[in-house]
């Protein structure tokens, strides 16, 4: 044995990923934006490789909600702050990015008008203010990023900063998006009352509705994903990310080491937020449609619950965890609908008291025993 | 509708006036050839035949009209006849007869079907029941109509009963309104003006927009501010009644959610879902009375009461016992947990009782309600369940403090470690306390039935509110959930007279989230170490 070191060391920051980890990502990549264009697009219909219209819609769809799931794992897993508002964020990206498409619908919609049908049929002469930038597509994607962060520091700076913590801060973040349903429920408020937006006609003067346009939207939104977990794979294996880690563990020590906790906790608060928000923009063209019903408290919890399935704090499982559910939804919504709810009530209760370390633990235990 | 036929009308009661002022005495009542004018012809013709009627009421008019409303009216050349069940009387005399052959029924129109109503009533005003009278008068002062004037006029020479002359006396004035002279209206302006009735004063402002002469307009002005001014204190106490009443509601869903949460650090998302069993069970209940005690059925509720607590608080210790003992210092999870439990719940009674509401009945000492200012009605059902959430939150209280019960709950709420040293079963103390806090779920769930709908996703409209309350109110003490509900309640109504219902809940929950800035514990925290906790 050598003298004993008193130096206090550092562990060197991690790599970004391992080596498996890289190649998987990489096949992820290509299965995502060459494999699924060629295999939707190219291969014919009547083909055994033919990637279905329907599959297409659904992997884009879920592939929004495991965009949530990886922001809500940032905040939760990450942080261990549960936020009950995320469907909030997710439905303001929509809503944004819905006001754009109902101005591309132009003078098609039912009553030919300049103004959104909604509107003409509330009898507005003129847009109201908030729709002033709607027009333009750069100013949307700006807005999509800047409304959603603007109300999470908001909101988030008032919660930290009196130390809402815990129970306290899901409560009140589920009685924000309450709060914000019923505004965005009334029709005065100019986000078309409980219909929300629909009937969209086009995206960048591109119809929307083509399997041309829902191709580009597939690769984009698995773009994003895989973009988005890079960037909270490094995130977390910052120094930044043990900070938040260690704030998730001991909060308390954490403020006695001089830290102070609030602009990180805020931080990663806003950056959960604005993901959300990018997945709530990408999802409202592929789906068609966006409404209050998005804020309802139900899904922000669902949004937990997938994070909870795959495994939290580990930024793949919540992925995981997007898929299975949603994978499972959409099979037993077709093929039981009555089921399903009872399905996702026992996988709330059999996650939190069998798996609290999600599908993703349960895959390291199993191959740790049988090694 | 009325606007057309009033000149050529208002000539006829002024005829009638005079008519009536010289022959105080009429010859007959209904004449068979008036009856025949009021069932065949113009509508004018026939309009004008109803008003000639009932200038002389008597008991045969006014069964005649009613059978006319009530379709049981058939005409021949030979007279008109009722016809009730396969009984014919003749409509003049009351006799009893056959039908003839060549009996048609009575055509009506909705013009005719709206007068004959408004006939109905005027008739009414010469009821033996003095409440009948009142109620015949006010509804002539909500509808007022210048062709009527005569038949007040006769009315008030009759009446002996001052309330009802009052009103009879308003009616008249309210007539006066658009009467050609000016002096008349000014007259009629004075008399509203000391009126108590909330009615008047939709009379007045809708008068104003059409008054030319400016000295009445200026009285009108007047007397709008005063009825305002004595209708002011009905207002306030009906807003503060209707927060009262929200809030005892609140109070109620507030102090299952007091135990668990507050005292137990359990947040229960599943509370609604108790209330919502609670509710079904006092369905239930009211279902077996029904079907097995029909004669006893205004008891129902008191045999709810228990059962909606036991099915609750069955549910809840269950839940303890399988679920929730395995989280406890794991708040988070509880949270997903109990949501999960939730939502098993409301598919589990949707699949039992189906998607649809299901219709609980007042017992019918439940149902009416007192009538204390011309313009406060209070029901009786918020009424009992405000003293009822006064009852639940004394028992509560009574058991907290006094019982052996509340006193282990009390000691495993501050502290945990100590309280199991010294010999309480802490494991067993949970279960209890749990099960206390969804049978008082389930009492809320038992009030709420009795005055909105049954559903399965009865517990969702309250759940958000609830928990503001707990927030608001502070985790640990009862006094800051009834201080926190009361206030809620009653800032809510007073905010909802101003902005509405959607803007009055947004402004609230931004108070809250401000409050909290300042009192991050809430009203009442628990002070020491284990506020930390």
């Amino acid at each position: 044995m050598s003298t004993p070191s008193h130096r206090l060391s550092l562990p060197a920051r991690p790599a970004l990923m391992g080596r498996r980890a890289w190649t998987s990502f990489l096949v992820a990549l290509i299965v995502i934006a060459a494999l699924a264009p060629v295999f939707n697009l190219m291969v014919p219909k009547e083909s055994l490789f033919h990637l279905s219209d329907y599959a297409v819609a659904l992997i884009g769809k879920i592939m929004c909600y495991a965009i949530c799931a990886l922001a809500m794992d940032l905040i939760w897993g990450y942080t261990g702050i549960l936020s009950l508002g995320h469907g909030l964020f997710f439905a303001l990206g929509g809503y944004v990015m819905g006001m754009y498409l109902m101005r591309q619908i132009g003078r098609d919609g039912n009553y030919k008008s300049d103004l959104p049908d909604f509107m003409v049929f509330l009898d507005w002469k003129e847009l109201p203010w908030h729709w002033a930038l709607s027009d333009s597509f750069a100013a949307t994607l700006l807005l999509i990023v800047l409304v959603p962060g603007l109300i999470a520091l908001v909101f988030g700076w008032f919660a930290f900063r009196s130390r809402i913590k815990g129970v306290y801060f899901s409560i009140i973040t589920q009685a924000l998006t309450f709060a914000a349903m019923l505004l965005f429920f009334r029709n005065e408020t100019g986000f078309g009352g409980n219909n929300g937006f629909t009937d969209f006609k086009r995206i960048l003067d591109y119809p929307i509705a083509t399997a041309q346009t829902r191709m580009v939207l597939f690769v984009l939104t698995g773009l994003t994903l895989l973009g988005f977990f890079l960037f909270a794979r490094w995130l977390v294996t910052s120094k930044y990310g043990r900070i938040l880690q260690a704030i998730r563990d001991a909060e308390s020590r954490v403020m006695f080491c001089g830290y102070s906790p609030l602009p990180y906790k805020l931080s990663i608060w806003v950056i959960s937020a604005v993901m959300c928000a990018v997945a709530g923009a990408l999802y409202v063209p592929q789906v068609g449609i966006i409404n209050p019903g998005e804020m309802s408290a139900a899904n922000s919890i669902e949004i937990a619950v997938w994070a909870a399935v795959g495994g939290r704090g580990t930024l793949i499982g919540p992925i995981v965890g997007a898929f299975l559910v949603n994978g499972a939804k959409s099979w037993l919504t077709v093929t039981a609908p009555e089921f399903w709810l009872y399905f996702l009530g026992a996988l709330f209760i059999a996650v939190t008291l069998y798996l609290p370390r999600g599908v993703i633990g349960l895959v390291q235990t199993l191959s740790r025993r049988f090694k | 509708m009325r606007a057309f036929g009033s000149p050529l009308s208002r000539l006829r009661s002024l005829a009638l006036i005079g008519l009536l002022a010289v022959a105080s005495v009429p010859a007959q009542a209904l004449t068979p050839e008036l009856a025949q004018r009021i069932v065949r012809g113009e509508t004018d013709e026939r309009i004008a035949a109803i008003g000639e009627a009932i200038e002389t009421p008597d008991p045969r008019t006014a069964a005649f009209l009613q059978a006319l409303a009530d379709e049981q009216v058939r005409v021949s050349k030979e007279g008109v006849i009722i016809v009730k069940g396969d009984q014919a009387l003749d409509a003049t005399s009351g006799s009893s007869r056959s039908l003839p052959a060549d009996a048609e029924e009575v055509m009506l129109n909705n013009r005719l079907r709206g007068e004959i109503d408004v006939a109905l009533a005027a008739l009414k005003l010469f009821a033996d029941q003095p409440a009948q009278r009142r109620a015949a008068a006010v509804s002539m002062l909500k509808d007022p109509d210048a062709d009527r004037i005569a038949l007040i006029e006769r009315a008030l020479g009759a009446e002996r009963n001052d309330s009802v002359r009052s009103i009879l006396t308003e009616a008249r004035a309210a007539m006066q309104l658009s009467d050609p002279a000016s002096a008349t209206r000014l007259q009629a302006i004075q008399t509203l003006a000391s009126s108590r009735q909330p009615e008047v004063l939709l009379l007045l402002n809708q008068r104003l927009p059409n008054e030319s002469d400016a000295q009445v307009k200026q009285a009108l002005t007047g007397a709008v501010r005063q009825v305002e001014d004595r209708l002011r204190w009905g207002e306030i106490a009906g807003t503060l009644f209707t927060g009262a009443s929200l809030g005892s509601i609140l109070l109620l869903v507030a102090l299952g959610l007091a135990i668990t949460y507050g005292l137990m650090g359990v947040i229960n998302m599943a509370h609604g879902e108790l209330m919502m069993i609670g509710a079904y069970a006092t369905w239930g209940v009211q279902a077996l009375f029904r079907e097995f005690l029909p004669t006893a059925f205004d008891a129902y509720l008191l045999a709810a009461l228990p059962a909606s607590f036991l099915c609750a608080a069955t549910v809840g210790a269950l839940m303890e016992r399988l679920v929730l003992r395995h989280l406890y210092g794991r708040p988070l999870e509880t949270l997903l947990a109990t949501w999960g439990i939730s939502l098993v719940l409301m598919q589990t009674v949707r699949s039992l009782f189906g998607a649809q509401n299901v219709g609980v009945e007042n017992p019918s000492w439940m149902s009416g309600s007192i009538q204390v200012l011309p313009n406060l009605q209070l029901p009786w059902n918020r009424m009992i369940i405000i003293g009822f959430a006064l009852v639940v939150l004394a028992a509560v209280a009574l058991l907290l403090a006094r019982t052996r019960l509340g006193l282990f709950v009390r000691g495993v709420t501050q502290n945990r470690q100590m309280a199991s040293c010294v010999g309480i079963n802490t494991a067993q103390i949970d279960t209890w306390a749990f099960a206390l806090g969804s049978g008082i779920a389930g009492l809320a769930g038992c009030a709420l039935s009795q005055i909105g709908n049954v559903g399965p996703d009865l517990g969702q409209n309250y759940i958000v509110d609830a928990f503001m309350v707990v927030v608001l109110g502070g985790v640990g003490q009862l006094a800051g959930t009834v201080y926190a509900a009361l206030g809620l309640g009653m800032v809510n109504k007073l905010l909802e007279g101003w902005t509405g219902a959607v803007l009055a809940k947004i402004a609230v929950l931004i108070f809250i989230i401000v409050f909290i800035q300042k009192r991050p514990q809430g009203l009442f925290a628990m002070k020491g170490r284990s506020a930390e906790a």
